[in-house]
């Protein structure tokens, strides 16, 4: 057998030659940024870009996480050219063609946040380092959120969140390198004072039930203010452990506490239990101070109605989205059929709000780097910041510079009354209006911190 | 004075379902020797059962002519499905029956839960009949975690919602009974109905125990497995017995409990780790000790989460269960009601 001597210069060489030529078409495309595209972290190659998706693949968000991974599928199919394009034919920003990204085909590769911050940070770790990953997104928990968030920022790429509800997410804990597209609690807050006055007056004593993690204190921060504004009185706030499963030793004192409504900051496993118990424990049907006793769950998903059955009926709370906004709103929410219609046709159900967040994200991610000529996360940072933009379900939709918050349209909803089947749960009460769920940059509830700068990373 | 009434109500609940689980835990403690972490699966398993139950009864056909589902103007698959029963029985008793689950699910549990004790025990657990308690600890953990993941992977991952038959459904007004106000002191029917059905499941293991020859024997290979084995009496026989019972016992709590809590595949890990302290606290081996632990700790975890006393001692909800534990352990080490020699050779 022939000796064949490969040195270490030799290979050098021959590095150093590849990488010329693959960085060659880039440096004379594009406007500033392009000629960037070196020195950034995972640079992809020219054929393919690699996304990382990050979401509860296990714990008490799978379901959850679940429905955004199909929604991250879909996108990566319809930025790939394949299936009916879905929301990219409404997108106001025409910029993709179905071509992947700059050229380069969209692969992705997946991440199981376990809905616990350690472990969140160890999938995108990996996913970063090993797997290459230009941006990561997903997510079903703002605890989870904001540490994958930092991640990212110190590590230079770029962190699309997911569901995430917390004022902190673009508050306190806001970073260059991240973006939310999800609504907060200052905006469900603002969106359900009106809908509550409305339906249950000014002259009431509320009683909250609250998760006792940054979500919870934030949603409860919120809904005392905007509700004790309208005039209702706080008569307790309880915290209550995550995944506490019985509430009942919470939900009892309820009732012969002069409350007349009770409101459960809870999500997930927690609302659903909590609600249900709330309901058999027949808070539903009593009368106090001669009003009936009300019960409002401020954040709201159709999974959560789901496993809350019958127990939601007639319950207000607010979304990021609602899958029947444009048949029953109009045009203002173009894109959303053109998402579900997709969506449907793919996996026979309609997307939940976190699907359409985690799908918008994406494409919003795409159109960025497309719109900067680049994958370096400062550049698409800048192409990202103030963007205006429309034909993603939500309305006319700002990209805010100041704390990289989406500002659009806040939907109320209620639980059917009698649902026809177990799509139809939540029914739309009302539509807050952008300029109504809009806040000051400088609010003092998203006060704490900076955004800093872009970290480019390597 | 009604408040604490109202907790006295909700620990007895609650101290029903560790009581329900303690029992079943010591009984296979006390027989086997077995520290059984997949105990909890079992209630888990119980409580799936009722929601298979609630979904074979609900199976149905597609009617002829019948359109797609849909809903907000779009079609999502398959038209609405009239279930057998219905279709067999007529609406009225068809729904009675697709009403009843929960109930008519305790009697498909009895085997269900009979047939995986018994394969759980013969196919895995008696190989570590002779290994270390921490041997004994890990297959057990490893086996809950396999069937955690497997009922995951067919029913997801989100609560499912399995409600009580209508006529349980509300609340009984304790209050007027007791010469209070009305809508002072209100008590879901169900969970009433699932403190009676503790009492019978507990009372019918200790007369099963205490009644029985086949109790005596088991009361004596608990006390002394050696003695037993030499009189001639084939006591591992009797003790697989004693397992698919404790399933049982944990697989009932587990179905009755699902109005309680809509279930999902981590219930039985929520419900272990308190079982544990339960039975530590009763004493290893004691069944009286682990019911009346059960019902004690019960009632102090739902005294513990009042918020005066939260205002008092904040986060005292969270610890209380595992303060008392760690004052019986300092002043009784054997647990309330715990035998010399258990768990201390």
């Amino acid at each position: 057998m022939k000796d064949r001597n490969v040195s270490r210069r030799g290979i050098l060489k021959v590095g150093a030659a590849t990488g010329v030529t693959l960085a060659t078409p880039t440096i004379f495309t594009g406007a500033v940024w392009a000629d960037a595209h070196t020195g950034f972290t995972n640079a992809p190659g020219p054929d393919v870009v690699t996304l990382g998706f990050n979401v509860p693949q296990t714990g008490a968000y799978a379901d959850e996480g679940a429905d955004e991974l199909r929604a991250f599928e879909l996108a990566v199919e319809h930025l790939n050219g394949e299936g009916d394009g879905g929301m990219l034919n409404t997108f106001s920003e025409q910029n993709l063609d179905g071509s992947g990204i700059l050229g380069r085909r969209v692969e992705f590769v997946t991440g199981d946040t376990q809905t616990s911050s350690d472990a969140a940070r160890s999938s995108a770790r990996s996913m970063i380092e090993r797997d290459g990953a230009i941006m990561i997104s997903g997510g079903s928990s703002s605890g989870v959120a904001i540490a994958v968030q930092g991640l990212c920022q110190d590590a230079g790429v770029i962190f699309m969140a997911g569901l995430t509800h917390s004022n902190d997410t673009t508050g306190k804990d806001r970073r260059a390198n991240g973006f939310r597209h999800f609504f907060n609690t200052e905006m469900s807050g603002r969106a359900l004072a009106p809908i509550l006055s409305e339906q249950f007056g000014n002259d009431r004593k509320a009683y909250h039930l609250t998760a006792d993690y940054t979500w919870g204190w934030s949603q409860e921060g919120s809904m005392r203010t905007y509700t004790e504004a309208l005039g209702w009185e706080t008569v307790n706030t309880v915290l209550t452990p995550v995944g506490a499963g019985d509430f009942s030793a919470y939900l009892t004192p309820v009732a012969n506490s002069g409350a007349d409504v009770l409101v459960l900051n809870h999500y997930g496993g927690d609302m659903v239990n909590s609600l249900t118990q709330a309901v058999q424990f027949g808070l539903r049907d009593l009368t106090v101070n001669g009003k009936d006793f009300a019960i409002v769950v401020p954040l709201y998903s159709e999974l959560m109605a789901q496993g809350a059955g019958t127990a939601i009926a007639g319950i207000p709370g607010s979304q990021n989205w609602d899958w029947k906004l444009e048949n029953q709103l109009g045009d203002r929410y173009r894109g959303t059929n053109a998402f579900v219609e997709s969506f449907a046709a793919k996996y026979n159900r309609p997307p939940s709000q976190a699907a359409q967040t985690c799908y918008a994200q994406t494409i919003l991610y795409a159109d960025a780097v497309t719109r900067a000529g680049s994958f370096n996360p400062c550049a698409v940072v800048e192409a990202l910041e103030g963007l205006e933009f429309d034909g993603l379900g939500n309305g006319p939709t700002l990209y805010r510079a100041d704390d990289h918050q989406c500002f659009k349209d806040v939907v109320v909803v209620r639980g059917k009354e009698n649902p026809e089947n177990e799509f139809d749960l939540v029914e739309i009460v009302n539509v807050t209006t952008r300029e109504d769920a809009t806040y000051a940059p400088d609010h003092p509830d998203f006060q704490g911190g900076e955004l800093g700068t872009c970290n480019p990373g390597a | 004075m009604e408040a604490i009434i109202l907790q006295i109500l909700n620990g007895l609940d609650k101290g029903s379902a560790y009581a329900l689980i303690a029992l079943g835990l010591t009984l296979i403690f006390g027989t086997l020797g077995v520290v059984n972490f997949a105990h909890g699966a079992l209630f888990m398993l119980g409580a799936f059962v009722a929601v298979t139950m609630q979904r074979v009864l609900t199976l149905g056909f597609v009617p002829e002519g019948a359109t797609g589902t849909s809903a907000g103007g779009f079609s999502f698959g398959t038209a609405r499905e009239t279930p057998y029963v219905e279709h067999w029985f007529g609406p009225e008793v068809g729904g009675t029956i697709i009403d009843w689950a929960v109930p008519i699910s305790i009697l498909v549990a009895i085997p269900v839960m009979a047939l995986i004790g018994v394969a759980m025990e013969r196919g895995l657990i008696r190989f570590f009949y002779k290994r270390p308690h921490a041997d004994q600890i890990l297959v057990t953990f490893g086996l809950a975690i396999v069937l955690q993941e497997i009922i995951k992977h067919y029913y997801g991952a989100n609560p499912i919602p399995t409600p009580a038959p209508d006529v349980f459904v509300g609340s009984f007004d304790f209050g007027q009974v007791l010469g209070f106000d009305p809508y002072t002191i209100m008590y879901p029917y169900w969970r009433l109905v699932y403190f009676g059905f503790a009492a019978v499941v507990i009372g019918g293991v200790f007369a099963f125990l205490q009644f029985t020859t086949f109790g005596m024997v088991v009361r004596a290979g608990m006390a002394d497995r050696e003695t037993v084995g030499l009189l001639g009496i084939d006591i591992d026989k009797r003790f697989v017995v004693m397992f698919a019972l404790a399933a049982i016992v944990a697989g009932m709590a587990g179905v009755m409990y699902t109005p309680i809590l809509s279930p999902n595949y981590h219930m039985g890990m929520d419900f272990l780790v308190l079982s544990f302290v339960v039975v530590v606290v009763g004493g290893m081996g004691s069944l009286p000790g682990a019911v009346a632990a059960g019902f004690l700790l019960g009632i102090l975890q739902s005294f513990a989460s009042m918020t005066e006393v939260i205002e008092l001692i904040p986060g005292i909800n969270q610890v209380v269960i595992y303060l008392v534990a760690i004052i019986v352990l300092l002043t009784r080490p054997r647990g309330l009601m715990g035998r010399k020699g258990v768990m201390e050779e």
